[in-house]
């Protein structure tokens, strides 16, 4: 028996399963690292896998990935995803400056709320996607791990140049504090409970400075599950103290990489690396959304110019979502039309739990695009029926 | 394998003593028909199984050869044949109840049987010990 995790390569069981993914493989020949909270999940049983550089838990001790990602679903699951690049961008410039390295209208985003956004390169492919958070005096940004180092090289690279042109910016990586998600619906209540205020007007998509339990925190109303939920930076010594109040309610489990995947699939958000890279644009991704009505008139972001004409001529190709007939259709699975012309391939695929059948997202030539379009995918040399269906697949369930 | 003997020309494997391949399946041989699953230890490497793949009888298949997937929330898994021959019959209960593999890897959740066409194979596989001493190597 062979495992393919995640399907991008082959692996024997026969050593520690782990989870092989395609960038993890840039990072293999240097130590793993730990989080914070590394101590507490060999403790709570936490199967550690590399990822992205670290050591992390893709599932805890007599939890499987199924049932937790159904007890997310229902209840509230902990991830700890200290591993993320956290930063903060200060200077009287620094909204100028991050305009340029990146497509969100953060001048008029109010302070204290968030969005998405990417990091785009000259040739408007995605360098990484991040999500950004406006404070009065400062601008936290959170993006992937797995980018970490690219995200720096490229942010200072432009900043360099940006204060040599007269900029005021500075950018600090933020590495004493931890970052826990807390997702599911009731989450909310889970947190209610241990705080002295009101939650009830905290929307998804902001950010506060919370004390929880006497300890300082940011907590950002997002995550990466289609569910309400916080996530919240913690200073690193306090993470695992803060784990423990937040898992003293029984409604909360510990939950790993596993059903962090298959639930930000169902919730149909891309994983940069796989739904995701340099070379797609956001156009190409559907994230043109992300890209606010005044940067597209007056762009002034990297890659602008192969971007903003994306939007009014159209695109070659674009990421869809699928349903799946037969065997689970994962990464690199092959996409025919109907009549057998290959029209791309998928990008993250497999069972939805949730929905207990097979989704999948991946790019398709532009008119296989549209709802109700029935496909084909190749799994193991077999042509099975697939069709284009709306994202995300589970509806999200945002606190609004 | 002290215990193997031979009848004629064909080998005949001890009767319900399993044997094990490097890629984590199981064989069992009653008159030369060979009954293959997925051991325990890869059946808690994938975690909950949720769909099954199984060849369909009557097809001819090489050792090594793919002859159907168990598939978890997380992982595809190829099943390789761990004989020769050609498969009398799939266990079509795991098409609706995939998890029983989760459940019962050794005994209820075998997958699918071969009638040997080259039973010699079987001195290449391990015994329960070896097999076992090979998983805690890993």
């Amino acid at each position: 028996m062979s495992v393919r995790i995640f399907a991008s390569r082959a692996t024997k069981v026969g050593r520690t399963l782990l989870f092989k993914r395609g960038y993890v493989s840039a990072t293999t020949d240097q130590p793993l690292k730990k989080t914070c909270l590394y101590d507490f999940h060999v403790k709570n049983g936490g199967k550690m896998v590399p990822f992205a550089g670290y050591l992390m838990p893709v599932q805890y001790a007599n939890t499987g990935v199924l049932a937790s990602h159904l007890h997310t679903r229902e209840n509230s699951s902990l991830f700890d995803v200290s591993h993320m690049l956290q930063t903060r961008l200060t200077g009287k410039d620094r909204i100028a400056f991050l305009e340029k390295v990146i497509v969100a209208d953060v001048q008029n985003l109010p302070s204290g709320k968030s969005t998405l956004s990417v990091f785009t390169n000259e040739n408007g492919g995605i360098i990484d996607d991040t999500v950004i958070c406006k404070h009065d005096d400062h601008i936290y940004i959170v993006s992937n791990a797995a980018c970490a180092e690219k995200d720096l090289a490229h942010m200072r690279t432009e900043l360099d140049k940006f204060k040599k042109s007269g900029g005021d910016a500075e950018l600090d990586v933020i590495t004493d504090h931890g970052l826990l998600a807390l997702q599911g619906p009731k989450s909310a209540e889970v947190l209610q409970n241990i705080l002295n205020q009101d939650l009830s007007d905290f929307k998804f998509m902001n950010g506060r400075f919370i004390k929880i339990k006497g300890i300082e925190c940011h907590v950002a109303r997002s995550g990466y599950t289609g569910e309400d939920g916080f996530e919240i930076a913690v200073p690193a010594p306090e993470a695992a103290h803060l784990s423990e109040i937040l898992l003293s309610n029984p409604v909360v489990q510990l939950a790993g990489l596993g059903a962090r995947d298959s639930l930000r699939l169902e919730a149909g958000l891309c994983l940069y690396g796989h739904d995701l890279d340099d070379t797609t644009t956001p156009v190409e991704a559907g994230l043109t959304w992300t890209i606010g009505k005044r940067r597209r008139e007056e762009g002034g972001f990297i890659g602008a110019e192969k971007i903003l004409p994306q939007i009014k001529d159209g695109v070659a190709r674009r990421r869809v979502g699928l349903v799946v007939e037969g065997a689970p259709a994962r990464e690199n699975a092959e996409m025919l039309s109907e009549s057998g012309e290959t029209i791309g391939k998928i990008t993250s695929g497999g069972p939805s739990p949730s929905l207990k059948k097979n989704i999948a997202m991946g790019y398709v030539k532009s008119g296989y695009h549209e709802q109700g379009t029935n496909l084909q995918v190749k799994v193991r040399n077999r042509l099975q029926k697939a069709s284009v269906v709306k994202m995300p697949f589970v509806p999200a369930r945002y606190h609004k | 394998m002290a215990t193997q003997r031979t009848r004629g020309l064909i080998r005949v494997s001890p009767v319900g003593k399993k044997q094990f391949t490097k890629d984590h399946e199981w064989v069992v041989i009653h008159n030369n028909i060979g009954t293959v699953g997925i051991t325990d230890y890869a059946q808690k490497a994938l975690g909950d199984v949720v769909f099954v793949e199984l060849p369909e009888v009557g097809t001819v298949i090489e050792k090594a050869e793919a002859i159907g997937a168990v598939e978890s929330v997380k992982a595809a898994s190829d099943i390789y044949a761990p004989v020769s021959g050609k498969i009398t019959d799939s266990n079509t209960n795991l098409s609706d109840n995939p998890g029983l593999i989760n459940k019962s890897p050794e005994d209820e959740a075998w997958l699918c049987k071969i009638d040997l066409s080259t039973p010699e194979e079987l001195d290449e596989l391990m015994d329960a010990d070896a097999y076992e001493a090979y998983c805690a190597k890993g």
